[in-house]
């Protein structure tokens, strides 16, 4: 495939996560942050996000597991999720964990339970979309091409 | 937007999420700060040279008894950015810390908060933040940043004028002298994020839609 084909296909792909809600204009920002002396930058943001969620999702089942859960323990991964997935630009995880505090808040487990599921569904959904997202840049860097920055209307 | 040696503006980011530490320290970097990372409150304190548990001792050496440099020039703190929500010390205790301290009071001190709190975002700045930030930080909001850096520095200009006329020098004086009292074997436990290279690296705004 031509490179130019890649990079029409990267942009196009990019713009589909921000309309479905996947991405905000704070991923945006990470790309700006990126440049040819930092050239990782995403990929490294993103990775950390990933390593960092994954061990909150552990921890939120083991705590959502307990005979007595312990709310404040739960609200506190969340709140951590929460942020991390809002400074990397992961807008339905993000909602998902307000939603998450929320129920933490008036201790309702169920709730509680429920939204560890979206939280979980929506957290595997966007690590699949931007690791295709990096596969298409890595195509287009690895054919000589250059990575197209998206112009987006907000 | 071109900003002369900002790079002699050496900034103290403090937070638990590495994330963010990643983020900051690259929002600092582009903007052409030098940049110290830490993951607490205790951390920061202990990088500015002041132990929790005791107060600032002018004649002791905090750690080191070999140590005789205490009173460093090198590694001085323009700014302290700190997360609100820590586990341990919060951004608003180390905030505290800050200003209590005669030696540090004058370091302005910037809290980043991902929840809008009305009464939060008042405490801090009646306790002396200069700033409030809500997160996700933007390279816009550290525009904000070098005016507070800017007039310390400048304060630090005045005093070798002053000095020698005043028998009681203004607190804040006194206190920008003793900032830089600091002990060099600490740093280097620390999480680095100093990088010895000025890089000044801008967003390239190309934007090249295909």
């Amino acid at each position: 495939m031509e490179v130019v084909q890649i990079q029409r296909r990267l942009v196009d792909y990019t713009k589909s996560l921000f309309m479905e809600g996947f991405l905000d204009g704070q991923f945006l920002q990470l790309q700006q942050l990126q440049d040819e002396s930092n050239p990782d930058f995403v990929v490294e943001v993103v990775s950390l996000f990933f390593d960092d969620s994954e061990k909150l999702l552990n921890e939120l089942t083991i705590a959502l597991d307990q005979p007595n859960v312990d709310f404040k323990k739960v609200d506190g991964h969340v709140h951590q999720l929460k942020g991390s997935s809002s400074s990397i630009g992961a807008q339905r995880v993000k909602n998902v964990c307000i939603a998450f505090r929320n129920f933490c808040e008036v201790q309702n487990i169920e709730g509680c339970l429920t939204c560890l599921q979206q939280v979980k569904q929506e957290y595997y959904l966007v690590k699949n979309k931007l690791e295709t997202l990096f596969r298409l840049e890595q195509q287009i860097v690895a054919s000589g091409g250059s990575i197209p920055m998206i112009e987006m209307g907000f | 937007m071109g900003m002369a040696a900002d790079s002699e503006f050496h900034v103290l980011a403090v937070d638990d999420s590495i994330i963010d530490r990643k983020l900051i320290e690259r929002l600092l970097k582009t903007s052409s700060y030098q940049v110290t990372t830490v993951d607490s409150g205790s951390k920061a304190l202990e990088f500015l040279g002041l132990h929790e548990d005791d107060r600032i001792h002018q004649n002791t050496p905090s750690v080191s008894p070999n140590n005789h440099q205490w009173r460093l020039q090198e590694v001085e703190v323009n700014l302290v950015i700190t997360d609100y929500c820590m586990p341990g010390m919060t951004g608003y205790d180390l905030l505290k810390k800050i200003k209590e301290s005669s030696s540090l009071k004058n370091i302005p001190v910037v809290i980043m908060s991902s929840e809008n709190v009305p009464s939060r975002i008042s405490r801090c700045l009646e306790e002396g933040a200069e700033e409030f930030f809500l997160k996700p930080v933007r390279l816009s909001d550290l525009s904000k940043l070098r005016p507070h850096m800017l007039k310390t520095k400048s304060k630090d200009h005045c005093k070798e004028q002053v000095d020698e006329k005043t028998a009681f020098p203004s607190p804040k004086q006194e206190g920008k002298e003793e900032q830089q009292q600091s002990n060099n074997n600490k740093r280097k436990a620390m999480e680095e994020g100093v990088s010895p290279e000025r890089t000044r690296p801008r967003p390239n705004g190309i934007t090249s839609v295909v």
